[in-house]
């Protein structure tokens, strides 16, 4: 088991490593003067021979690279060619706002799309198992946006109950920042639950076909303890794989939803900065996404073992 | 003293290819404390009658006939009142340790389930008596076994954990199907003699469903002979292996290996297979394989009575008793 988990962390030093060569690259591999590119389209001879200076773009690309990783390492990301201001701290307030909505899209897609994924293997070919699936089919194919809009037209301006945008964050007024998160996580969540509806439900049926729900049955417990202690027990590491790879979807899905509703989040600031083609900002957005996403992946394996006995114990699965 | 009646007992399934009748009005009674063997080849409905005796069935069977536990008509209780009969009086253990236990829970959380449901055991006390149960199965250090995953444990010992947790509350029925056909077979008379000693401390009954001869001959008091989904003859254990009147039952002991009756050793399995029935023939559902089958055997349903051997058998042709061997 430890070794295990070294060498996850070795892979993901590895697959961090490289995600930085093809960063650093990226903005190299462009075609003109990488001192332009990295200043931004309008910016005066001053101000490009400063980000030669700072980059050290007059020396070799091994030393540049060096230099950037140190940097990165410190913090240090540059400064937008946009705004003028630290990308460190630019990101620094943005992400925030996106992993609140995000935790919160999670939740609500968790909640819905177990429960009814459950309830859809349990309640096996009635009408019930088809109200579920279709509603799913339909959270999958209802484009977020026309959704996302939808719900502004209804609870913000026909029933004004709810804000139509804005952002205030769970630690200064979480009521507030509930109401204000609330549609965004809806629109964004609901989406996920149709995709964690279909796994859930598939992982399910094949458990409770299984010969131990059987054995779990003749033991006399009763209906939900066999299906949430046993079924869903064993279904748990499909939930979580699912879980895992949709989070990356929930960030791209995050960059419409932030537009619809106007929060100030790391999609908004990912698609102004491709927009505005902000380079330093670009290669910091990036960074920070990898480093999510390898972490993420890290995290998700530690909850594997912790789920299923058979990798934590004895190691016969791997 | 009767301690389950089953009478009639029907199931069918409705599956993608049509119907499939599964269990024929079979009619079985097992005496409190004996040990009823249910044989039969592969096939023959033999766990579809041990599941449905307490509705353990997928939802794609319908059931029909009583069975009737110690006084109660389990059939007609509600699941509620049945979750009561399950795992408390009426326990199992099926065939494959592998798949029968959950994988993602340790054994100890899996015997205290039982515990929890059906004494309100929990905590230590619930522990402890686990470590008792896996103790009397014969489970080498058992308070370190409690807290192992069925992968780390061996078939055979995965074999001894199901049947602790299904003694765990002393039932008075214990269904054991196949419990030994999975397991190799330096371990299957291990296992054997924990169910022979747990069956006299408990003072439960045991309906043994097996297709091996050999171990019936070893444990059991009486024998039901199942084909096709019926019941088709029931005899003392001796009196079965001494005077089959069933020709599927001569054939079934024929195919018994057996070095001292057949001197080439060889076997001599019944040719053909058993049917799956869509609905229950007006014959006997055995004539198609039988050497004795005449006009009678494939228009007319034989009935379970009475043969010549003096134990009921479903044969219009039964085989004679043989002539006692004479003593020297
Ligand atoms: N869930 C099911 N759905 C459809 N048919 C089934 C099901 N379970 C068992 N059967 C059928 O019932 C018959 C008896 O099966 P079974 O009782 O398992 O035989 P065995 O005597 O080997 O234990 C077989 O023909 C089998 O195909
Ligand atoms: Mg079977």
């Amino acid at each position: 088991m430890r070794r295990y988990l070294l060498r996850r962390l070795l892979e993901s030093v590895v697959t961090f490593v490289l995600v930085t060569i093809v960063v650093f690259l990226g903005v190299r591999a462009l075609p003109g003067d990488p001192a332009r590119t990295l200043a931004g389209e309008e910016s005066d001879p001053a101000t490009v021979a400063q980000i030669r200076h700072d980059y050290l773009l007059d020396r070799p690309l091994p030393v540049q690279y060096a230099r950037y990783v140190l940097k990165a390492l410190t913090g240090d990301l540059g400064r937008s060619a946009r705004t003028g201001l630290p990308v460190r701290s630019t990101i620094g307030h943005a992400l925030p706002v996106t992993l609140q909505l995000a935790m919160f899209a999670m939740v609500i897609a968790v909640l819905i799309g177990v429960g009814s994924g459950v309830v859809a293997a349990v309640r096996r070919r009635t009408a019930t198992e088809w109200a579920a699936n279709s509603v799913a089919l339909l959270g999958l194919s209802v484009p977020n946006f026309w959704f996302g809009l939808m719900l502004v037209l209804v609870f913000a301006i026909a029933f004004p109950i709810l804000p139509a945008s804005g952002f205030v964050s769970l630690f200064d007024d979480p009521v507030q920042s509930f109401r204000h998160l609330l549609l965004p996580a809806i629109v964004l969540g609901t989406a996920l639950a149709a995709v964690i509806m279909r796994q859930t439900r598939s992982a399910m049926l094949e458990a409770l076909s299984a010969d131990y729900v059987r054995t779990a049955r003749a033991k006399g417990l009763g209906g939900s303890r066999v299906v949430l202690g046993h079924a869903l027990r064993n279904s748990l590491i499909v939930v979580v794989t699912i879980v895992g790879l949709q989070l990356g979807v929930l960030i791209s899905g995050a960059v419409v939803t932030e537009q619809i509703f106007v929060l100030p989040g790391f999609g908004k600031l990912t698609l102004d900065a491709v927009f505005t083609r902000d380079y330093p900002m670009i290669q910091g957005v990036v960074l920070v996404t990898t480093t999510a996403y390898i972490g993420i992946n890290l995290f998700v394996d530690l909850l594997y073992s912790v789920i299923d006995p058979r990798i934590r114990v004895g190691g016969a699965v791997l | 003293m009767t301690l389950l009646r089953v009478d009639e007992l029907t199931v069918r399934f409705r599956t993608e290819d049509g119907p499939v009748l599964a269990v024929d009005a079979a009619s079985f009674d097992v005496a409190a404390e004996e040990v009823l063997a249910l044989v039969g080849e592969s096939g023959c409905g033999k766990s579809v009658t041990a599941l449905a005796l307490t509705r353990l069935l997928p939802r794609n069977a319908t059931v029909a006939g009583t069975v009737t536990f110690d006084g109660t008509t389990l059939s007609a209780l509600p699941e509620s009142a049945l979750r009561e009969v399950r795992g408390r009086d009426v326990a199992y253990v099926f065939q494959e340790p592998m798949t029968s236990l959950n994988p993602v829970l340790t054994v100890g959380r899996q015997i205290g389930e039982v515990l929890r449901q059906h004494q309100k055991l929990h905590g230590a006390a619930a522990r402890r008596r686990a470590i008792e149960l896996l103790d009397l199965v014969g489970i080498p250090l058992p308070a370190r076994r409690i807290g192992e995953y069925p992968h780390q444990l061996s078939g055979g010992m995965r074999q001894r954990v199901m049947i602790a947790m299904a003694v765990a509350c002393r039932p008075r029925l214990l269904v054991a199907d196949e419990p030994t056909t999975a397991l190799d077979v330096t371990i299957q008379a291990g296992i054997l003699d924990v169910l022979r000693d747990l069956r006299t401390e408990i003072g439960m009954a045991v309906l043994l469903i097996t297709h091996d001869l050999g171990v019936v001959a070893d444990i059991a008091d009486r024998v039901v002979v199942m084909y096709a989904g019926r019941t088709i003859e029931t005899a003392g254990a001796p009196a079965l292996f001494a005077r089959p009147s069933h020709p599927y039952t001569r054939g079934l002991l024929d195919a018994v290996p057996n070095p001292a009756r057949h001197a080439d050793g060889g076997l001599r399995e019944i040719p053909g297979r058993v049917p799956v029935l869509a609905d229950s023939p007006d014959a006997c559902t055995f004539a198609d394989r039988c050497g004795r089958a005449d006009e009678t055997c494939r228009r007319h349903r034989p009935d379970l009575s009475p043969g010549p051997a003096g134990h009921p058998v479903r044969c219009w042709h039964p085989l004679p008793v043989p002539e006692p061997a004479v003593p020297a």
